[in-house]
């Protein structure tokens, strides 16, 4: 699977949240594109990874 | 030759910049030709737009539009005044994204905010202390309208929600993200994206402390979303925000806005 660029090894079948929380992802400050679409936040639970699949994962940080 | 001065098209027999400027106006006055302002005389030809401004004094209105986009290439600005942008938040980004834009004269201007000016805001947002307790968006307004009174400006005094974005922001080109906490943040660009489909995001992420400038800058992670910053900096106990960064991170947003109101996606 490709995630922001880097290919990484997709260990066990996992849903886009079980990954988003086992790399510490805060979900409250993140958005996600699957594919090249928006992932909307409460499909991250029903969202099966594949190996094919690139994700792109843009987190904010506080300040404006 | 057939030249625009001042907005006006005219036919004029004058052959350099000068000799229009001694045909219509005074010695002294400014002579900008295709948006730069010369200090020696050239020659002209036909379709060349010149704008003479006499200093000292209040042009009339019909001119003073010509006049404060003098500076601009022309074309440029016939594009950005049919531009629709919406800054949500009139913090430090915000407010200075929306003066710039003003200057720029991108036309239709959005202001969301839903909080009042107070002092602590004086650190790096465009206000004074004549606005203190004033609601943002009465503030900002009534700046821009001082800055350039050709533009169409709206206003909203709301919190945005996921239940109000597609409401707030359907209609505009762009909206340019200018909130200060990361889940107000990533709450406008996921509703954004789900339920506005086609519409520009730029966002910012990363512009608190005095680190280096050069570290701000502009990336494009998905179709439709810019973000600038130099994505680590949180505002925390110990790095506050502070003015110059803040307004470089404002200023890449504000050109990523221009850009893509003349159709160039690339950051």
């Amino acid at each position: 699977m490709k995630v922001n660029g880097s290919i990484i090894a997709l260990v066990d079948k996992q849903s886009l949240l079980d990954f988003l929380e086992g790399n510490k992802y805060d979900i409250m400050k993140i958005a996600v594109e699957r594919n090249g679409e928006i992932v909307p936040r409460e499909a991250y639970r029903n969202v099966m990874l594949k190996d094919e699949d690139t994700l792109e994962i843009v987190s904010f940080v506080g300040g404006g | 030759m057939r030249l625009t001065v001042n907005g006006q098209k005219l036919e004029l027999a004058c052959q350099t910049a000068f000799q229009v400027r001694k045909q219509l106006g005074h010695p002294s006055d400014i002579v900008i030709v295709n948006g730069f302002q010369i200090e020696e005389d050239c020659p002209v030809t036909d379709s060349d737009h010149l704008t003479i401004i006499p200093k000292g004094s209040m042009p009339e209105r019909k001119a003073l539009e010509h006049m404060i986009m003098a500076r601009h290439t022309p074309n440029i600005h016939k594009k950005l005044k049919k531009g629709k942008v919406a800054i949500a938040g009139l913090g430090g980004l915000g407010s200075n994204i929306a003066v710039m834009l003003a200057r720029t004269g991108v036309g239709h201007l959005l202001l969301v905010d839903f909080d009042l000016v107070e002092p602590s805001n004086l650190n790096r947002q465009s206000y004074y202390i004549s606005h203190l307790g004033l609601p943002k968006t009465v503030a900002l307004k009534k700046q821009l309208e001082e800055i350039n009174p050709f533009i169409n400006l709206k206003t909203q005094q709301v919190r945005v929600k996921e239940d109000n974005v597609k409401e707030l922001f359907s209609g505009y080109d762009i909206i340019c993200e200018a909130f200060d906490r990361p889940e107000a943040k990533a709450l406008l660009v996921n509703a954004a994206l789900e339920q506005l489909p086609g519409i520009k995001i730029i966002a910012a992420s990363g512009m608190a402390g005095y680190d280096s400038a050069n570290l701000i800058k502009t990336v494009k992670p998905m179709k439709n979303l810019y973000i600038c910053g130099d994505l680590e900096n949180e505002a925390i106990a110990g790095r506050g925000l502070m003015a110059p960064r803040v307004q470089i991170c404002a200023g890449h947003q504000a050109n990523m806005v221009l850009r893509l109101l003349l159709e160039i996606e690339e950051v």
